[in-house]
């Protein structure tokens, strides 16, 4: 272990001992338990996470358009004399590239990687990773001791006290190391029983992480972004580790035998500024493609593809053109997501957290997702949880605008509570149908005052709920943290949250067929506020019209009926 | 008055109810099927055969409005009281008792007052009908910025379907007529021919011998 981390670490303890009375925490604290083979049986820490960051298999994606796989960059960063170190710290390499890079820093600590803190101007609401609860591990507030490996940035252990202004803390190289080498840890060493984080890592070689600095790749961004919420594609459903190294078919973008993207194509930045918001994202771009030889700087199909982007398929590209306004471009060209193998998680049930076999957490294996690995649908410290694969989308109207319910929204428990209430509908210009996964959860809330929680779940503390399972103490020292107001008793209500579906892009002539929507018990079978030819009909038109040619019918063959009758009857007489 | 066999439909009047019926049946078959009434085609074809069958249509009446007002054939379907009973009771009754259809065709009025009176509903109301909600629905992509927008292509679709059915009540009320006469064949031999008997003046007679013998038969 190195000094630094013994430190956090010591300190840590000894401020958990104090919190709960005393220091027996700290007697209780290190011996450590080893990991099963087969992912089933007791719980030893929290084996999702022991690939985010570390599973980065190295792409060799474009970085820049115009340009070969590679850059032909007018720089050797292992020739610098700057970076010949040796180096022994993250922020020894960060001050290094400060000195050359000496804007960088700056620009560097205004974005969301580095703030965990976004203030939405259209709806007046503080979002960010710092103060959301979501429904999967709920909060990252109080828990930055584990939250914070995927900050962008070292040692984030408390983000009340946390310098967010010391430059020198900045971790440059889990986005610009192009050796698939360097990794995170959590911050600090939360329970005896999540050790199995911590073994067994090699040492990071700084000085050679250093000099091979480069654009990020897939594995630079998707170390963290395909592992959100705690692990492969268990939040987005359409971000997993399955495009690391894609084929078209899984994202036409990123597919190795495609265009081989990285994120950055779309997800362009300047100044350390990505374009491509999930708070204050742009529903509908009427801007379209920039003027020849002008970037625009976001992120959104149109940038690239126009809003008329069905210009070679004649006149019925001019119908399917009639659909941009109305419909996002993903609704038809993501068929499905998490396809490529890799599972995401629908279902999660914290009701169930908490069991224990002989005093300690277990965890059971009950899916094996696509590629042949098998996924946890139970563990002690999360509870259930239900996967799916090449899921439909659900389709809602969107407009751009999301309210959070953060910790501080009332809300009514009987309904299910939406962390993030899409604004929009079909009446709105302004709206267009999106695709979304939806993720259902039930979730610790405080029944007395009817809001959402936050929990202490990381901690080597008697009260941390991942090693002591018990609901009660970790929302008690989770809101008393924050200084929240909480009535001591506390319930679970359902929740859902939407994650827009817009990678995984499949190619064309995989987009979906007219029929799938226009259709009465097509996909968008539940979607108001429009007439959709196919599905929609008013049922007087409907039955008055066929009721009137089921009546002619009859009339005619009545009347001709009777002619031949009395025709007969004529030549009989 | 004497009954002579007369071209009653020119090469351009069969062209166009021929070429307007096989559009109309494929605009109704794609039509239920963009409806939802059937499979048999995938959705984006059926659109497509329908948009082109519209298009097509509308050219071909382009040309046959042109015809109606050039050559004054419009007057067969100015319509008239004068008959129209006795061809209603002969559909009601006399039909029924073997009598013969009270109505002859003139020159200038080759379809019976009841038969004129239809087409002439037709041509004024139910197909434009059509075609003006066909074209708003088709070129909806180019007003639908606007807030009214899913209500107003629900009037434009309601109102397209509900003709669409209109349409489809003509033609079996259309094809049954057919049987009605001597028979089915000698009632649809003029649309294939051009010939049918017509009761001609003796001035009408005289005119078609001395100026266009090659449109009187006998």
């Amino acid at each position: 272990m190195c000094p630094r981390s013994l430190y956090a670490r010591l300190a840590f303890v000894l401020a958990a001992g104090m919190l709960s009375g005393g220091i027996q925490a700290a007697s209780e604290s290190l011996p450590a338990i080893h990991a099963d083979a087969s992912g089933g049986g007791v719980e030893l820490g929290i084996k999702e996470y022991t690939e985010v960051t570390r599973h980065r298999p190295v792409d060799k994606s474009v970085t820049r358009l115009g340009k070969k796989e590679s850059s032909k960059s007018t720089t050797d960063h292992s020739k610098l004399k700057e970076l010949q170190g040796p180096f022994h710290s993250g922020p020894e390499v960060t001050e290094a590239c400060l000195k050359c890079h000496n804007k960088a820093g700056d620009q560097f600590i205004r974005n969301k990687h580095w703030t965990w803190s976004f203030h939405n101007p259209k709806t007046g609401q503080q979002l960010g990773k710092r103060y959301l609860v979501n429904n999967f591990c709920t909060n990252a507030a109080g828990n930055e001791g584990m939250c914070a490996q995927c900050h962008a940035g070292f040692g984030l252990k408390d983000s009340r006290t946390y310098d967010f202004s010391n430059q020198k803390n900045i971790d440059c190289l889990v986005c610009h190391d192009s050796t698939g080498t360097y990794y995170k840890l959590p911050p600090t060493r939360g329970n005896k029983a999540c050790a199995v984080l911590f073994e067994g890592k090699p040492a990071i070689d700084w000085t050679r992480v250093a000099q091979s600095v480069a654009l990020p790749g897939r594995n630079n961004c998707g170390a963290c972004h395909f592992y959100g919420g705690g692990g492969d594609n268990v939040k987005h459903g359409d971000l997993s580790s399955a495009l690391f190294k894609p084929s078209r078919d899984v994202d036409v973008h990123m597919g190795e035998d495609g265009e081989n993207f990285a994120c950055v194509i779309c997800h362009v930045g300047e100044g350390h500024q990505w374009a491509g918001s999930r708070y204050a994202p742009i529903a509908k771009d009427t801007q379209g493609k920039a003027k020849p030889g002008l970037p625009r700087q976001t992120a959104t199909c149109e940038s690239c593809h126009g809003d008329q982007p069905h210009g070679d398929l004649g006149l019925m590209g001019i119908k399917l053109n009639d659909h941009t306004d109305r419909v996002a471009c993903p609704t038809c060209h993501v068929p499905s997501f998490a396809r490529g193998g890799v599972a995401t998680k629908v279902e999660w049930d914290w009701r169930t957290a908490g069991r224990t076999r002989n005093g300690v957490g277990y965890r059971e294996e009950g899916y094996v997702q696509g590629n042949g690995e098998s996924r946890h649908t139970y563990k002690s410290i999360k509870g259930s949880f239900k996967y799916a694969e090449n899921v439909v989308p659900e389709y809602r109207w969107f407009n751009g605008t999301e309210i959070y319910t953060t910790v501080h929204t009332k809300f009514d428990p009987s309904k299910p509570v939406e962390i993030n209430h899409l604004e929009g509908s079909g009446d709105d210009p302004g709206s267009r149908i999106w695709p979304f996964k939806r993720m259902v959860t039930y979730q610790p809330y405080d029944k007395g005052n009817n809001t959402l929680v936050y929990m202490h779940l990381w901690g080597d503390d008697k009260d941390a709920f991942w090693g002591n399972y018990d609901f009660a103490r970790a929302i008690a020292h989770g809101m008393k943290d924050f200084d929240l107001p909480y009535s001591g008793e506390y319930g679970f209500v359902k929740t859902y949250s939407y994650w827009p579906i817009l990678h995984m892009v499949a190619p064309k002539e995989e987009a979906l067929a007219c029929r799938e929507c226009h259709a009465r018990e097509g996909r968008l079978k539940n979607l108001a506020g429009m007439y959709m030819p196919g599905r929609d009909h008013n049922v007087w038109v409907d039955r008055i019209g066929l009721l009137a040619v089921v009546l002619t019918l009859l009339g005619v063959l009545g009347h001709g009926a009777l002619r031949i009758l009395l025709a007969r009857r004529r030549k009989a007489s | 008055m004497s009954l002579h066999k007369v071209k009653v439909f020119t090469r351009f009047e069969r062209f166009w109810h021929w070429t307007q019926a096989l559009l109309i049946f494929t605009l109704l078959f794609s039509g239920a099927g963009i409806h939802g009434y059937h499979q048999l085609m995938n959705f984006e074809s059926m659109v497509w055969t329908h948009v082109i069958a519209a298009i097509a249509l509308i050219i071909l009446w382009i040309f046959a409005i042109f015809w109606h007002l050039t050559t004054g054939n419009w007057r067969h379907y100015l319509p008239t009281t004068d008959g129209l009973f006795a061809v209603a009771r002969y559909y009601a009754y006399g039909i029924f008792q073997g009598e013969e259809h009270p109505y002859r065709k003139r020159y200038w009025h080759k379809h019976n007052p009841l038969q004129a009176a239809s087409y002439l509903a037709l041509k004024t109301l139910l197909f434009p009908l059509l075609w003006f909600t066909g074209l708003a629905y088709l070129s909806y992509g180019f007003w639908s910025q606007g807030p009214l927008t899913s209500d107003a292509l629900y009037w434009v679709a309601v109102v397209h379907t509900g003709a669409a059915f209109a349409m489809a009540v003509f033609i079996v009320i259309h094809i049954y007529l057919l049987t009605t006469g001597h028979s089915f064949r000698e009632h649809v031999r003029p649309m294939l021919t051009g010939y049918d008997e017509v009761d001609l003046t003796e001035a009408e007679e005289a005119y078609l011998r001395q100026d266009e013998p090659g449109r009187i038969l006998d």
